[in-house]
């Protein structure tokens, strides 16, 4: 058994995550805001249980990246979102597809494969897409969907419309090329774009701080790009909503990009096939504890929430997750009629007379 | 009626087509106050202002993210990759983003956009500033890709690309920017998807594009002075491909020769010849001759340079072996 940290990195020190701020309780938040995050967070939360269920079920076939633990993110910034604005996910795209208002059933349909998956079975766990919703895509290749969400707040800009433009990201992404690039045309021309860096300290299977030149991925890296660096806990809804709000604010209103750094924790492996064992037991511990669903329950009861409300909200989500599964069980799978369309425009696939 | 060159023609098309849309906007490096590194995009910012010609920085995957993100979202685009050999630094927005997307959504997300870049050898830059790409983009699902050979056919094909509702690479021949031609008054618009047959003959098909049709062209002309009859058609389109004008040409003459600029490996040509040898056997006179550049990378040193390209003689050359050889009527 390796007792070196350089080849384990379970042996590493732990990072911890910061306290929680408890002043969030008093923020200015709508109520119902703050209630529609605590049904994301426990839809998003039961999506990804029962997509992992499935995977073992060997329904999800291929590979599911899921964002348990993560959800906070998601969550804050759906609640912050306007109907019109774009989101643009990675492979983990799940929660941000579900935030933006996509159908569970049809998301799960996809994940299994069948007909009636909101990508008619060609996209997959890792693409899913609603256009009708804003979301405008899934893409699972690192860096290039932060320069197509720059296009789209271009095109915004264009137009004269206030729709500002939100790329999703990993930390990870902080360090390929199409990254800084991004960030640098945003900056340059004083692009409607929301980047969204969540660090949950593990590239893929690496940790974040081992293979990067400064300890805050995005917020350091910020300066760079005459952005100002912000750092948030990535596990309050609380706090990514209020900072998603003040980013959004301000590319509606002219203010050019931001770029946002929320710390937060995967609660299990970066896929399907990883099991997560590269962390410190101790780190794995200490951010369960700051899980944001029995933290931000807490949070919601002492402000005077109504525990029966709550306990309501998480029903109905569960009758919901019951009825997306059925729904994606029950779809064919898709068969010869697909394959060929849906490459070009005229809805085929011919490349010949 | 009023003679353009080819480079000429490019500024030409795309103000046709800004005029006629006025959402259509151009981005890329150099192209707005310089006119573009070749100077084809002379005056363009003049006349439609920095907010629809914007200059970018070096970087490329910026440039088609971005034109990308406005097409999915509305805006039709016309990206320019300033040479073709620069789209090894952006392919993942090329390949894997702009040509999979409406196929992996299901038809959700269409890309009204042209990417325009300059292609191919023959001007002595060597290896990494000569390359014909073409066949790298004619493998990808979900593109369309042209390439002209005369002022003309540019600012035709330019505005069938601009008005196509798929992704269009777009193939400028670096040395064919001096070429000129007399450009018909009013609206010019082609088709995607049609080769032209510039000369009839009866013996040899000579299939060429870009670059190697005026190549191509004055081999036929020294051919027939032998009493050799080749017609040559100008793929202009190589995905949607014109194979109907192809077999109908072998049909007639027996014999195929491909004139590719392409190192040899994968080129487009081989895909011609498998087609012609699917559909088209029993017209065939002969085996099917591949005329390309060897596989190595272009060398920069003139005489090595010439001696890799297909020339006006090699094809003759190639063309009069091969109808001597006999076979068929």
């Amino acid at each position: 058994m390796s007792t070196d940290p350089r080849t384990d990195y379970a042996l590493r020190e732990p990072r911890l995550p910061e306290p929680i701020d408890h002043a969030l309780a008093d923020a200015p938040i709508d109520l119902d805001v703050r209630l529609g995050m605590y049904r994301a967070l426990h839809l998003l939360r039961g999506f990804g249980k029962r997509a992992h269920d499935l995977f073992l079920q060997n329904l999800v076939k291929g590979t599911t990246h899921l964002s348990l633990g993560q959800e906070a993110v998601a969550a804050g910034f759906g609640a912050a979102l306007q109907p019109q604005d774009y989101s643009f996910a990675t492979y983990r795209g799940h929660a941000h597809s579900l935030a933006r208002g996509m159908d569970p059933g049809a998301a799960m349909a996809e994940l299994l494969g069948r007909e009636n998956g909101i990508l008619g079975g060609k996209g997959g766990s890792m693409h899913l897409t609603d256009a009708s919703k804003g979301m405008m895509g899934s893409y699972a290749i690192i860096g290039a969907h932060l320069c197509t969400a720059n296009g789209a707040a271009w095109s915004a800009q264009m137009r004269g419309t206030d729709q500002v433009a939100v790329a999703f990201f990993g930390d990870g992404t902080t360090n390929i090329g199409a990254f800084h690039e991004a960030l640098n045309m945003a900056k340059v021309w004083n692009l409607p774009t929301v980047f969204v860096c969540e660090n949950n300290l593990y590239m893929e299977y690496t940790p974040i701080d081992l293979v990067t030149a400064v300890d805050h991925p995005a917020a350091d890296r910020a300066a760079a790009y005459g952005l100002e660096p912000i750092l948030i806990d990535g596990n309050d809804p609380d706090a990514v909503y209020l900072a998603a709000r003040t980013a959004l604010d301000t590319a509606r209103g002219g203010g050019g990009p931001s770029l946002i750094e929320a710390v937060t924790y995967r609660s299990g492996g970066h896929s399907r096939a990883d099991p997560g064992k590269y962390r410190p037991a101790e780190e794995v511990g200490a951010w369960a504890e700051r899980d944001p669903i029995p933290h931000y329950l807490a949070r919601l009861l002492s402000i005077g929430v109504d525990e029966q409300r709550l306990e309501a909200i998480e029903e109905e989500v569960e009758r919901q997750i019951d009825e997306a599964t059925e729904f994606a069980k029950s779809g064919p799978e898709p068969g010869e009629g697909s394959l060929l369309t849906e490459v070009y425009a005229d809805g085929g696939s011919r490349w010949r007379n | 009626m009023a003679e353009l060159t080819y480079r000429e023609a490019v500024a030409y098309g795309i103000a046709q087509e800004m005029r006629r849309d006025p959402a259509l906007v151009m981005l890329g490096e150099d192209i707005a106050a310089a006119g573009g590194v070749f100077k084809t995009t002379v005056g363009l910012v003049d006349e439609f202002g920095p907010d629809r010609v914007r200059d970018a920085p070096i970087s490329e995957q910026a440039i088609l993210g971005a034109a990308m993100g406005a097409a999915m979202t509305g805006v039709p685009v016309v990206a320019e990759i300033m040479f073709s050999d620069f789209l090894a630094v952006c392919w993942d927005i090329v390949a894997n983003e702009i040509a999979k997307s409406r196929y992996m959504t299901n038809g959700q997300v269409s890309f009204p956009l042209v990417i325009r870049t300059a292609n191919g050898g023959g001007v002595r830059f060597g290896a990494q500033h000569s390359q014909s790409v073409e066949n790298w983009a004619m493998m990808i699902p979900g593109l369309k890709v042209v390439a002209p050979s005369t002022p003309v056919d540019m600012i035709g094909l330019l505005a069938a690309a601009i008005r196509d509702p798929d992704p269009v690479v777009f193939f400028e021949h670096k040395a064919l920017m001096g070429a000129k031609a007399e450009i018909p008054d009013g609206e010019i618009l082609d088709e995607l998807g049609t080769s032209r047959v510039l000369k009839e003959g009866d013996d040899a098909t000579i299939v060429a594009l870009a670059a190697m049709v005026p190549r191509a062209l004055e081999a036929a002309e020294r051919l027939s002075h032998d009493g050799i009859s080749a017609e040559v058609i100008d793929v202009r389109s190589l995905v949607p491909l014109d194979t109907r004008t192809l077999l109908g040409s072998v049909e007639k003459t027996g014999r195929l020769f491909t004139v590719e600029e392409n190192p040899r490996l994968c080129g487009w040509g081989a895909e011609l010849v498998s087609i012609v040898a699917d559909e088209g056997f029993w017209s065939l006179d002969g085996p099917s001759v591949r005329i390309t550049t060897p596989h190595v990378p272009l060398p920069a040193a003139a005489s090595l340079e010439d001696l890799a390209l297909p020339s006006a003689d090699r094809v003759y050359e190639t063309v009069h072996k091969s109808v001597d050889a006999g076979g068929g009527a």
